[in-house]
């Protein structure tokens, strides 16, 4: 008898496309949350693959800090014109112009927690009840908790302490107006899953991820990259690296690592050695032990 | 990695003082799984808690609330993978109020991971873990014999357990059951073998992990397809595309097969089975495909495609193990959603039958209440049929959950008998 089993990125796929297709079938108006980070461009990829020959049957959705990598931008609208999928961008500059937020002051100030008044504003204004996301439970301990289907309130807050039960593949997505979801296809993948996965089936993602030579500046423990928007201490200086990103962001936030690994294979046999969690490279979680708890509960990714 | 690593979920359950994050955390110490900033973070809290060394424990510790009481609040997934599995956990609290969530984490495992303390050998949380292992139908339990350092690793301790256990779970249903004699805070018989329990002659836990036979025990013998969505292509190309798209959950379905959609009856024959833009020959649980048929019918979201000879039962009563997971009791004669695969009904609850004395598994037949945490046999009536088999022969078409409508909170969770 042949094998009558999935190995297991072929069963974490299977599993991502079955609650891709759930979103689809139990709710009106969902969309994919899309950074131009891999995990988005993953789920993008697997809505690909659970919709064919159809097309992908929502938008994607940007929230856009201002504050972003080019390449980032290119990409994005690169796939969007490949799948003939609408775009939406939320724009924190213009929730900043409109003075729904203020920008933070002090050495530090990053626009990650800005970026959470923009989403939920999007989500309100689009009528959108569902916003699929590529975050995964390994990433980071609140993270761990989430559920494939996670409720948030008229608020658009997440509630860890009260969250429906869920169990086998039974979702429950129902909710009344004003409330919405956040989907997580991939929440059981790891980051070397989510590179095997990439490199198995020639997945394209931004240059960023690939070594690079770049002027950078070490702050708080990473290569931070130069940009317009980068103002330097009196002590730091720019040099020039071969550097590469493992996560992408905001541009002035978002760390990189010195590396040689240029292509997905290098990349994959050099994640599969890391010491480091990938997150640790995000200045935005190092703010304190529940950093990532607290956005989450107000509303973020 | 190898190409045909299978992957692997396991639940762990335990009483709060058993060990159980301790035993987590050096899983992953010992498979080198946790990360030098997580490492670093745990020695920073383990030092401010004044605690000699590293805490392990700390590790699974998640939410704030969590980490300020130093106990286990909701379902944690942890992740790890050795040369020959992936791993996924599911960290339940052992609480006697969080039975709702060890029923969740224990909804998706191939195996259960049961803690005993040995010096307190088998106590009613051991038998009220064992019984929800075995009405969840976890296929493999292993009972790990903690704390062996604390009873100078005597091979009496551990037969005692043995005896113990043997004794109640002779009325369980599991199909496997092993015991490992363990120390969490040593690592003894975790990852790497015990040198202090010569006489335990089988392999660590992790061991056992990576090479105990999962793949049969997915049922394949009944071909069900529950239809989650159905595909119709805009483009010119695809004009006349109507896929079937849903995740086998049982069985396996050929190009060719003679197949019957239900509730509606109409037969067919299979013409397809594409996954992207690949055809494949056949395709078995639980890959997500989308399926062509020959004739044009009508099918729709919460219809299920069988194998014509061998099909579900359908009916609009039926009897299920309902595990109460609200605060809110159980309101007689009251309208519930129901959901089963991708169908979606109202229900009610006709009749309860019995409840089990979660202590002494006893049946109750006078308590006609369902309140958090209960167990209960039931009757359940349907406004139109449901297309079931036995949660014991299909876990897939076999569960069902409860919908409160008035808060869309999911209040129960049940198992076809």
């Amino acid at each position: 008898m042949s094998k009558y089993y999935l190995n297991y990125l072929d069963e974490l796929e299977s599993e991502a496309i079955y609650v891709l297709r759930e979103v689809w079938a139990q709710f009106d108006n969902p969309v994919i949350l899309f950074s131009g980070g891999k995990d988005s461009i993953l789920v993008t990829h697997l809505a690909k693959k659970a919709f064919y020959p159809a097309k992908i049957p929502f938008p994607l959705m940007h929230v856009d800090t201002g504050h972003n990598f080019p390449e980032t931008i290119q990409f994005r609208d690169n796939i969007i014109k490949e799948l003939g999928v609408e775009l939406i961008v939320g724009s924190v500059q213009e929730s900043i112009d409109e003075g729904r937020v203020a920008e933070e002051k002090g050495k530090n100030a990053t626009r990650n927690a800005l970026q959470i008044t923009t989403l939920l504003d999007a989500i309100e204004t689009n009528k959108i009840d569902c916003a699929i996301g590529g975050g995964r439970r390994d990433e980071e301990k609140a993270r761990a908790k989430e559920r494939f289907f996670s409720h948030r309130d008229d608020f658009g807050q997440w509630d860890p302490k009260n969250q429906r039960p869920e169990l086998w593949n039974i979702f429950n997505g129902k909710h009344f107006e004003g409330e919405h979801f956040r989907a997580f296809p991939i929440s059981n993948w790891t980051e070397m899953d989510v590179w095997n996965y990439i490199k198995r089936e020639n997945i394209a993602i931004p240059s960023l991820y690939f070594a690079h030579e770049r002027e950078v500046v070490w702050r708080q423990d990473s290569w931070i990259p130069n940009s317009e928007f980068l103002v330097l201490e009196d002590h730091e200086e720019i040099v020039t690296k071969k550097i590469r990103f493992r996560t992408l962001g905001d541009i002035t936030i978002t760390g990189g690592i010195e590396s040689d690994a240029d292509t997905l294979d290098k990349i994959a046999d050099e994640v599969s050695g890391m010491r480091q969690t990938e997150r640790g490279n995000r200045s935005d979680d190092k703010r304190s032990e529940s950093a990532m708890e607290d956005r989450k509960r107000q509303g973020y990714f | 990695m190898l190409d045909n690593n299978q992957l692997l979920r396991f639940t762990t359950a335990g009483s709060v003082d058993d060990g159980k994050s301790t035993l987590i955390g050096r899983l992953l110490y010992d498979s080198k799984s946790i990360f030098e900033d997580q490492l670093q973070s745990i020695e920073n809290t383990s030092k401010k808690k004044g605690h000699n060394g590293v805490d392990l424990a700390l590790f699974t510790d998640g939410l704030r609330d969590e980490r300020e009481q130093g106990i286990t609040i909701d379902v944690a997934y942890r992740y790890f993978t050795t040369p020959k599995r992936k791993f996924i956990i599911a960290d339940t609290p052992g609480h006697i109020q969080y039975t709702r969530n060890m029923v969740t984490g224990a909804s998706t495992a191939n195996a259960a991971i049961i803690l005993v303390d040995a010096r307190h050998g088998v106590i009613e949380q051991t038998k009220r873990h064992s019984f929800i292992a075995s009405l969840l139908q976890i296929p493999h339990i292993i009972v790990c014999i903690n704390k062996m350092d604390l009873v100078d690793y005597s091979e009496d301790a551990y037969n005692e357990v043995i005896n113990q256990f043997e004794e109640f779970s002779s009325k369980l249903l599991v199909q496997d059951i092993r015991f490992i004699p363990i120390s969490a805070l040593n690592g003894d018989n975790v990852v790497n073998r015990s040198k202090n329990m010569d006489w335990y002659q089988g392999a660590p836990l992790l061991h056992t992990l990576e090479t105990m036979h999962i793949s049969s025990d997915i049922n394949k013998v009944d071909a069900r397809f529950p239809v989650q969505t159905v595909l119709r292509p805009q483009s010119d190309k695809h004009r006349d595309y109507r896929g079937y798209a849903g995740r086998v959950a049982s069985g396996i379905f050929r190009v060719g097969d003679e197949v019957t959609a239900m509730p509606s009856g109409f037969s067919s024959k299979i013409k397809s089975i594409d996954v992207l833009d690949e055809s494949l020959k056949e395709a078995y649980a639980p890959m997500s495909i989308s399926m062509t048929l020959e004739d044009d019918i009508d099918i729709s979201r919460g219809d299920m495609i069988v194998r014509t000879n061998n099909k579900p039962e359908s009916s609009q009563d039926i009897e299920v193990m309902l595990c109460w997971l609200n605060d809110n009791s159980a309101k007689p004669r009251t309208k519930y959603s129901i959901k089963h695969t991708s169908n979606d009904q109202k229900a009610m609850i006709k009749e309860i039958i019995y409840k089990i004395d979660i202590e002494t598994l006893n049946r109750n037949t006078e308590d006609k209440s369902l309140n958090m945490n209960d167990i209960s046999k039931v009757k359940i009536r349907t406004t139109k049929p449901l297309m079931v088999d036995s949660y014991r022969e299909n876990r897939t078409t076999g569960s069902i959950i409860l919908i409160d409508d008035t808060t869309n909170e999911t209040v129960a969770a049940g198992m076809v008998v």
